[in-house]
């Protein structure tokens, strides 16, 4: 499925800078359908704010975005930064790129189940039905069928991360951007998550996956990419990477997780 | 003092015949303060420096001067003007009713405003991200996910408001509306039996304001079945089973 004539995501030279401080200078990837690619790099490197440009949570400064083939349209306003050209196609966009936070950003009055709902009957406009059924489903696949009718508050970080995915996979999106989705759970939930994600990859979910977990993005992943001062310091398959990176840095980094 | 249970029971019945005036400066002043105070919410929080500028200075004002004052000053005092006499509202200003509603309306406005504004930034940033990551923005942002989390924040504030606002109708019977408090008054002045009557008006507020409580409870508890205890899980959660929406 590499060979896909058009990616499912293409980012072309990402510049996003906060302030005087220059957070992304220059970042491009493409992701066709059924890649798994994951995003590396140390604390404060960019990767949660190279993600959220991609479904236009951050502004980039400078850039495009590409998604199915569909570019998001961008003009200047009049102090000459880049904005959205229009509200509703980025709406639309973010409807297809589903995103799963570190901090799961579960919806506190909902139940898992109206949480899965929510964006199918609401953004989707899809008959509620349909998606009642669907939701279930899914909740079955992540291994939360039980707990359809609690409440966030009521399940451990392990069953709201996995009812964030579940919520993801709701939108039927073209591909899903995950944002540390395992660090901020107690290490003993990290692997029931993991093991959820490890599925998707393989039944060929296109998945962007911001992580510093080095097992998942050497094993599960096709492609490994790693931001080092805004820029793409390392990039590859993992097989190459992880063995012999030209980069020194890269090769630091996973000393680093190793020793 | 003996107990004069006729006289109690008398004095019950006049003053529950006014019951109604209370209930009707309760209810209209709540909504129209409510409605008033929904516009200035919007001042303050998405308007530009002018609006949130006029919206601070107005809750200023009624918070910080005596409800009685502003009472006054509508009914008594805006009459002196010409102007007003002889303009649109003139039939409205003249009327004590109705300048006692506008009056309790005004002030409580800039309480439930306060009120209001609490709920919308207790509301997580990262719930509204999430609405937005999904292709939520404006009013179905706003529909879905800002409002439910606010109101439900500010609930608890709120049932105070209201049951203060109850009290508060007890001033109207200084621009003469004969609602409970005043009438009260009223019997005094033919009876001169202060005790009892002050007594049974106060049993009177109470059962108003007791009915009021329970209302507010059961809406907090129905609106926060995620604060409350764990579900049974064999249960498999009971009856927060329903899907509604
Ligand atoms: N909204 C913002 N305003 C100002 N600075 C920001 C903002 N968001 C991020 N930054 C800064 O940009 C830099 C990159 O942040 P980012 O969150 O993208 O890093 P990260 O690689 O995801 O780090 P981590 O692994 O800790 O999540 C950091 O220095 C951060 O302080
Ligand atoms: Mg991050």
């Amino acid at each position: 499925m590499a060979d896909a004539p058009v990616p499912a995501i293409s980012v072309r030279n990402i510049h996003k800078s906060f302030g005087q401080h220059e957070v992304l200078r220059g970042i491009s990837l493409d992701a066709h359908d059924g890649d798994v690619i994951s995003i590396l790099g140390a604390s404060g490197s960019g990767k949660s704010t190279f993600l959220r440009c991609i479904n236009l949570l951050e502004t980039p400064d400078e850039g495009e975005i590409t998604v199915a083939g569909e570019a998001i349209a961008m003009k200047r306003n009049r102090a000459g930064s880049l904005v959205p050209a229009d509200r509703k196609q980025v709406d639309r966009i973010r409807s297809e790129l589903a995103m799963v936070f570190q901090s799961f950003n579960l919806w506190s009055h909902m139940t898992v189940l109206q949480n899965l709902i929510e964006g199918p009957v609401h953004v989707l406009k899809r008959p509620k039905a349909e998606c009642v059924a669907e939701a279930e489903a899914l909740l079955e696949k992540v291994g939360l069928a039980e707990r359809r009718n609690y409440y966030p508050a009521h399940l451990s970080g392990g069953q709201q991360q996995r009812a964030a995915i579940a919520r993801a996979l709701a939108m039927q999106p073209k591909a899903l951007l995950f944002d540390e989705p395992t660090s901020a759970l107690d290490p003993e939930l990290v692997g029931e998550v993991l093991k959820v994600m490890r599925s998707l990859a393989e039944e060929g979910r296109t998945m962007l996956v911001v992580t510093h977990e080095m097992a998942f993005a050497r094993n599960v992943s096709d492609r490994v990419m790693f931001l080092h001062e805004g820029v793409v310091e390392a990039d590859g398959a993992p097989e190459d990477i992880f063995t012999n990176s030209e980069s020194e840095r890269f090769r630091q980094f996973i000393g680093g997780f190793q020793a | 003092m003996d107990f004069d249970v006729a006289f109690l029971v008398s004095t019950f019945v006049k003053l529950v015949d006014a019951v109604p005036m209370t209930l009707a400066l309760f209810a209209a002043s709540v909504s129209l303060g409510a409605l008033f105070a929904l516009g200035i919410t919007y001042c303050r929080v998405s308007g530009g420096l002018l609006l949130s500028t006029f919206a601070r200075a107005y809750v200023f004002v009624f918070r910080g001067s005596p409800l009685l004052i502003q009472m006054f000053l509508i009914y008594y005092g805006l009459g002196q003007f010409p102007a007003v006499r002889h303009s649109l509202f003139w039939p409205v200003l003249r009327d004590p009713f109705s300048c006692a509603v506008l009056a309790l309306a005004l002030c409580t406005a800039g309480y439930q405003a306060e009120i209001m504004r609490g709920g919308l930034q207790a509301v997580p940033a990262r719930e509204i991200e999430a609405g937005r990551a999904a292709g939520m923005s404006g009013l179905l942002l706003f529909r879905r996910i800002i409002a439910p989390i606010a109101i439900r924040q500010a609930l608890p504030a709120y049932s105070t408001e209201v049951i203060l606002m109850v009290k508060s109708t007890a001033l109207a019977s200084l621009v003469t509306v004969w609602e409970v408090t005043g009438t009260a008054q009223r019997l005094i002045s033919q009876t001169y039996r202060t005790m009892e009557v002050f007594l049974v008006a106060t049993l009177i507020y109470l059962l108003i304001n007791f009915i009021i409580v329970r209302l507010m409870a059961f809406a907090e508890y129905r609106l926060s079945p995620h604060l409350r205890e764990r579900p049974d899980p064999a249960s498999g959660g009971g009856r927060q089973g329903e899907v509604h929406g």
